[in-house]
């Protein structure tokens, strides 16, 4: 299903909509994570809509999907968005976010939402579900891929690299981790908060295959999940591609700002921000 | 209401029990996986480790991580067993246990072993009387303690059979076999072992022999009769078995290896307190809020009052 000349176009376009839906849903509930969602929009919209991640929004269970985590599990607003736009269920439905009784839960829940591999949103545990998923998959000789989205500020918990450590012993050549290196974290620079820096020499030292690119330049990421496929084939290393992104992209008050982490739209803040978002089409 | 049960001369430990119940269960259901943290020779994976290489995947000295990708696997469609020493799988990774295990309603088995104070000479560090609250207070998590071989045996058909996450406590020292083949393990079911009229012991794990000596003392010496219950499955509890029998013999005593606080006590008062209206006198036996210390499993047993010999005392204390 893998497709060698994805229409970019459409990729922009639905990453311009999980945007505008993903800050519509956090105006509407009066609280998320706007940050974090606007800087994985281009991934999430590569990955669904690029041809990289099998879905099936009529059998959210299908045994031939391929499985993302999404172990920042607070850009939740990204991840429902780009789920209904894939036609897992009416995007509509997204606007009950935060509410109680909703399935929209704050942080995602593998329970209440198809298309949720895995609840997550405590910081950490995402790679380690991945690795679950693609031991299983080795074990059943399945072709199936597995991507993880983790953030950078979550790589300061320790268990992160206990997982980095066991996939590249278990050689875990069908996973994919995908860093959302946006450089900020709820107190501020991830630099000055936990220095994460050189995280491409810490990842190469632990046995992982890595590649550092643009996360906001769509043929930059599509051509980064290819060498990851191939690369992995040859080395039977797992990949990871640092997506080098800007925590709040689209909007030009949200971008880098450290407020936005997780701090809800006003009216007046939406409205700008949805103007900006379709006048960059 | 079962016979009275006389412990067998032929002693056990559940950990072992565990080991071996893995590799004939895993010889038929191929979605069986393993995951240990470098103590598989202690936990007794080693035996699943050598029969199904495959199938079994060392981990390292990282709960945190083994716990999260259990989690990956089961959601895969794999039925993972998670062993390690209980104090490094319930209590270093609690939180894994909690969001990636049972916040995700994972098929995830924590059998964890060299529970409570029978670890011995490794001392407090490894000695965890809190693994019991810590499991039981997650949501839907199934807490499980097996009292011999036989009934881990048991236990372990079960929990592969259920699906969901379940905790499976399991130690160290070799204990007395007091049931047979004809034993019935129910998950949520209690099992009254020896039927009797004034007091009732009910227990988990090595404290169900102790149970079991203590109520033929009483009857051989003191001419009391006294009730024992398994209550093997801490959560879910089977109230409606544990509340009959509070009501026929009003005194009743709860044994742990665990601290008091937290542990089977707890589940016992809290059902008796909300189904029952009468006057009840009752006890728990635990260890009393202290950490355990270095020395043979027999001696801290004795120091720590976790005996045969102290039921019987508080039973007469109880009766008087």
């Amino acid at each position: 299903m893998s497709n060698n000349f994805p229409d970019l176009v459409k990729v922009k376009e639905k990453a311009l909509e999980i945007r505008a839906n993903s800050l519509k849903m956090i105006h509407a509930a009066k609280s998320g994570h706007p940050g974090g969602s606007l800087s994985i929009a281009d991934i999430l919209s590569v990955l669904y809509f690029g041809g990289h991640l099998k879905h099936n929004p009529l059998d959210s269970h299908d045994p031939e999907r391929d499985i993302l985590i999404i172990s920042k599990g607070h850009a939740s607003p990204a991840v429902y968005s780009v789920l209904a736009l894939a036609g897992f269920y009416p995007i509509v439905d997204t606007m009950s976010f935060r509410q109680l009784g909703s399935k929209f839960q704050g942080h995602i829940d593998s329970l209440k939402v198809p298309g949720v591999e895995m609840s997550t949103g405590s910081l950490g545990h995402g790679l380690s579900n991945a690795l679950g998923f693609a031991l299983a998959a080795k074990l059943d000789k399945s072709q199936r891929k597995v991507f993880a989205i983790l953030s950078d500020g979550e790589l300061q918990e320790g268990q992160c690299w206990e997982a980095f450590m066991a996939c590249a012993h278990y050689k875990t050549d069908n996973l994919v981790a995908i860093i959302d290196r946006n450089r900020i974290q709820l107190d501020g620079c991830t630099e000055t908060t936990m220095a994460l820096d050189p995280l491409e020499d810490k990842l190469s030292a632990f046995n992982w295959e890595t590649k550092t690119i643009n996360g906001h330049d769509l043929a930059e990421l599509d051509n980064a999940l290819k060498e990851a496929y191939r690369v992995s084939e040859e080395t039977n290393k797992p990949f990871a591609i640092i997506a080098n992104t800007i925590k709040g992209k689209g909007v030009s008050f949200m971008e880098d700002a450290v407020a936005w982490h997780g701090v809800a739209p006003s009216d007046t803040d939406l409205e700008k921000a949805l103007v900006e978002l379709a006048g960059s089409k | 209401m079962g016979a009275a049960i006389e412990p067998s001369t032929e002693k056990i430990a559940t950990r072992v029990a565990y080991g071996k119940s893995l590799v004939e269960l895993a010889k038929s259901n191929q979605d069986i996986v393993v995951l240990d943290a470098d103590l598989s020779s202690s936990t007794q994976t080693k035996f699943f480790a050598k029969e199904f290489p495959e199938r079994f995947f060392n981990m390292g000295i990282a709960e945190a991580n083994m716990v999260s990708t259990a989690a990956g696997l089961a959601k895969a469609g794999k039925i993972p067993f998670v062993s390690s020493f209980a104090m490094f799988a319930t209590g270093r990774a609690w939180e894994q246990v909690r969001n990636s295990v049972a916040h995700n309603h994972a098929n995830v088995k924590i059998c964890a072993t060299h529970a409570g104070l029978t670890v011995g000479e490794d001392g407090a560090s490894h000695q965890i009387i809190e693994d019991i609250a810590l499991m039981k207070s997650i949501p839907g998590m199934v807490v499980i303690v097996p009292a011999d071989a036989k009934e881990t045996e048991k236990v372990m058909q079960a929990v592969t059979a259920y699906n969901g996450p379940a905790y499976v406590r399991l130690g160290r020292s070799a204990l007395p076999v007091l049931f047979d083949d004809k034993y019935n393990f129910q998950i949520g079911k209690a099992n009254v072992i020896n039927a009797g009229e004034d007091l009732t012991i009910m227990a988990c794990g090595i404290m169900v022999s102790a149970a079991a000596e203590a109520a033929k003392i009483l009857k051989e010496k003191h001419n009391k009769s006294i009730e024992v219950i398994n209550i093997a499955s801490i959560k879910p509890l089977d109230t409606e078995t544990i509340v009959n029998s509070a009501l026929k013999t009003r005194n009743i005593i709860v044994a742990e290896e665990h601290n008091i606080w937290g542990g089977l006590g707890d589940s016992v008062a809290s059902a008796l307190l909300e189904n029952c209206s009468e006057k009840l006198s009752f006890k728990r036996l635990g260890v009393n809020d202290s950490f355990g210390q270095s020395g043979k499993a027999e001696d801290l047993l004795i120091h720590y009052g976790l005996t045969a010999e102290n039921l019987v005392k508080l039973s007469l204390e109880m009766l008087h």
